[in-house]
């Protein structure tokens, strides 16, 4: 192109370097300043992350990196596939540490003595972690990853910027360090799912929205003049992620100096947007970004296209208009308005229809092609992650009617029907998207061994199995328990004969999920062989691979 | 008090009613369009022809 030294430091990395290093010296100050040990721990990792990141782009300037990045090289878009890849390993990583917490916890459960005693090891610190790890560490990761691939090669664009995408990526995972660590030395919000104290919160906020602005930069820069309906589901999960992080996280720290904040909603307000955010955690992040999962990689992975392409404009559509108002059935027998609670139950019951439609456009792709699960244990396994997503959003509404709610809440039968979503419906697609993705990320034919799949496969699906059959039972007779009086009007049972009860389900929950870990660990194995091993994809071209490793 | 809350409630569902009620028709209309069935048929396979 032009000669070495062309290039001034660019508008993106003359500002990314000004914000690294003021960050770094505010928290350097901060970390300085307070008497707040974990604040002090915190900002100190912030600082010294921001001047890494600093150093970084001025080194990558100076050592040479100056030409203009080729939008496209040999008539092909030169796509960014750098970030995807470490979004990728670090879902592997998350994925395993967010699963052995839950095996802890859950052993915890069963024999209380594991809790050791100790306050950093204790189920009330360790919960938290456990649930931020696989949501927003393994599964978070898992979208970033999918999410930069798929609207890069749909939209047949490279991603814009040199810095941006890495700062998205690294921001994130710095989010999940200062959050988990955090959970463990005891600083929390104690919102469900939204526990990162309000430093946390900011630096979540800020690599949110660059990250919209990476996406929808992407989209600005398409040459295919459609946005692929998985780049809508991505869209509307990213943006909806960002209002509900904003409002369900509006706390007024009590000093710049202290980790501890206090929200502005009071009460029963506070309650109401913590469950608008809580059940739309699930709705956006754990439902709308793994259906974008589901409409790239099994159309991709059957190769056959979508079923109905216009049954996924409507369950894109009725999903997310639906979704957002089904929040209040988590709060049903409060003092929340009966009117708000009736409001959250009905729409919940209305998304039967959406989250049926996507499921039946899933499962239907395959129509044609079925004899592809018998030979394929990758295709197989998204497409049980279908089935299991039918049968948590038929479950989830019976649960959210006031009269089932009665029985189930506070109960095991929440836990069983979370896992039923998460283990089977969010952890299935992400492992058969990862199955997907490494392959191609590494040009290889396929992965290093369709036959550890099959394990993978059949050990998790028995885990998950005992872990919800466990729960289901556990949760009923928990609930029916409560509820029991005897003749004279007093509760038959007291909370201990409960507690009593239910420990022989909780020796086979944490049985089913010692075999989900197990079933995990032989993808890991199957990936890093995969990565290091694999057979190479032959005709470079006809691989759905990004790099460009016929130049090498 | 009571009627404004009354007021603004009927307000609020008549009106969610009719404005969800006229988006889903509206959502419905534009997928099943026969016009757009070449361009969603050709959305479709997006994915699989990418640079191939």
């Amino acid at each position: 192109m032009s000669e070495r030294r062309a290039r001034y430091l660019s508008l993106e990395e003359g500002g990314f370097a000004l914000l690294l290093a003021a960050t770094a010296f505010l928290c350097l100050i901060i970390a300085g300043k307070t008497f707040d040990q974990v604040l002090a721990f915190h900002a100190s990792l912030i600082s010294l992350a921001a001047a890494v990141g600093t150093f970084f782009i001025f080194r990558r300037y100076f050592d040479g990196d100056t030409m203009p990045i080729p939008q496209e090289v040999d008539g092909k878009p030169n796509y960014n596939m750098a970030p995807v890849e470490f979004a990728a390993w670090a879902s592997v990583f998350w994925g395993i540490a967010g699963f052995l917490v839950g095996l802890i916890i859950a052993l915890q459960l069963a024999y209380p003595a594991l809790n050791l005693d100790l306050p950093w090891t204790h189920f009330g610190r360790m919960r938290p972690l456990h649930t931020s790890a696989v949501i927003f560490a393994f599964g978070g990761n898992v979208l970033l990853a999918t999410s930069m691939y798929v609207v890069q090669r749909t939209c047949r664009a490279r991603m814009p910027g040199r810095i941006l995408p890495w700062f998205v990526v690294l921001g994130y995972n710095l989010f999940i360090v200062v959050a988990g660590t955090g959970y463990l030395l005891g600083v929390t919000h104690g919102k469900e799912y939204a526990e990162p104290e309000w430093y946390a919160d900011y630096l979540l906020t800020v690599v949110w929205v660059f990250y919209l602005l990476l996406f929808l930069g992407t989209l600005w820069k398409r040459k295919e003049p459609h946005i692929y309906v998985a780049n809508w589901f991505y869209l509307a999960f990213i943006v909806t992620i960002a209002v509900l992080h904003v409002f369900n996280n509006m706390a007024l720290p009590i000093s710049m100096y202290s980790s501890k904040s206090y929200i502005v909603w009071a009460g029963v307000q506070d309650a109401m947007v913590q469950w608008w955010y809580g059940h739309n955690a699930v709705g956006f992040f754990l439902t709308a970004g793994f259906l974008a999962i589901m409409y790239y990689f099994i159309p991709k992975r059957a190769d056959r296209p979508v079923y109905s392409y216009r049954l996924s404009i409507v369950h894109f559509w009725a999903l997310i208009f639906i979704y957002i108002w089904a929040g209040p059935h988590h709060l049903h027998y409060t003092s929340l308005p009966q009117w708000a609670s009736t409001l959250g139950m009905t729409f919940s019951i209305i998304l039967w229809m959406p989250s049926w439609g996507g499921m039946i456009n899933g499962l239907m792709t395959l129509s044609g092609a079925w004899d592809k699960l018998r030979t394929d244990p990758v295709l197989r396994m998204m497409v049980v992650s279908v089935a299991f997503y039918g049968m948590s959003t038929f479950e989830g509404p019976v649960m959210s009617i006031r009269a089932v709610n009665s029985l189930s809440h506070y109960t095991d039968w929440t836990i069983g029907h979370v896992h039923a979503g998460a283990l089977g419906w969010v952890g299935y697609i992400s492992f058969g998207a990862l199955y997907c993705l490494i392959p191609w990320l590494y040009n290889k034919k396929d992965v290093y061994s369709l036959r550890l799949v099959d394990w993978h496969f059949w050990v998790s699906t028995l885990g998950i199995v005992l872990y919800i059959c466990a729960m289901w039972v556990s949760g009923i007779m928990q609930g029916l328990m409560w509820r029991a009086y005897d003749s004279l009007g007093f509760l038959e049972y007291s909370f201990i004969e409960t507690v009593d009860a239910m420990h022989p389900f909780y020796v086979m929950r944490a049985l089913g999920g010692g075999l989900f870990l197990l079933g995990a660990l032989i993808m890991v194995y199957n990936l890093y062989m995969t990565a290091r091993h694999g057979e190479s994809a032959e005709a470079v071209a006809a691989q759905p691979d990004g790099r460009l490793a016929a130049a090498e | 008090m009571e009627s404004t809350y009354n007021l603004l409630a009927n307000f609020a569902q008549t009106g969610g009613l009719l404005y969800f009620m006229a988006i889903f028709a509206g959502v419905v209309i534009y997928a099943v369009w026969p016009g757009n069935k070449e361009r969603f048929d050709d959305a479709a396979q997006i994915p699989l022809r990418e640079d191939d």
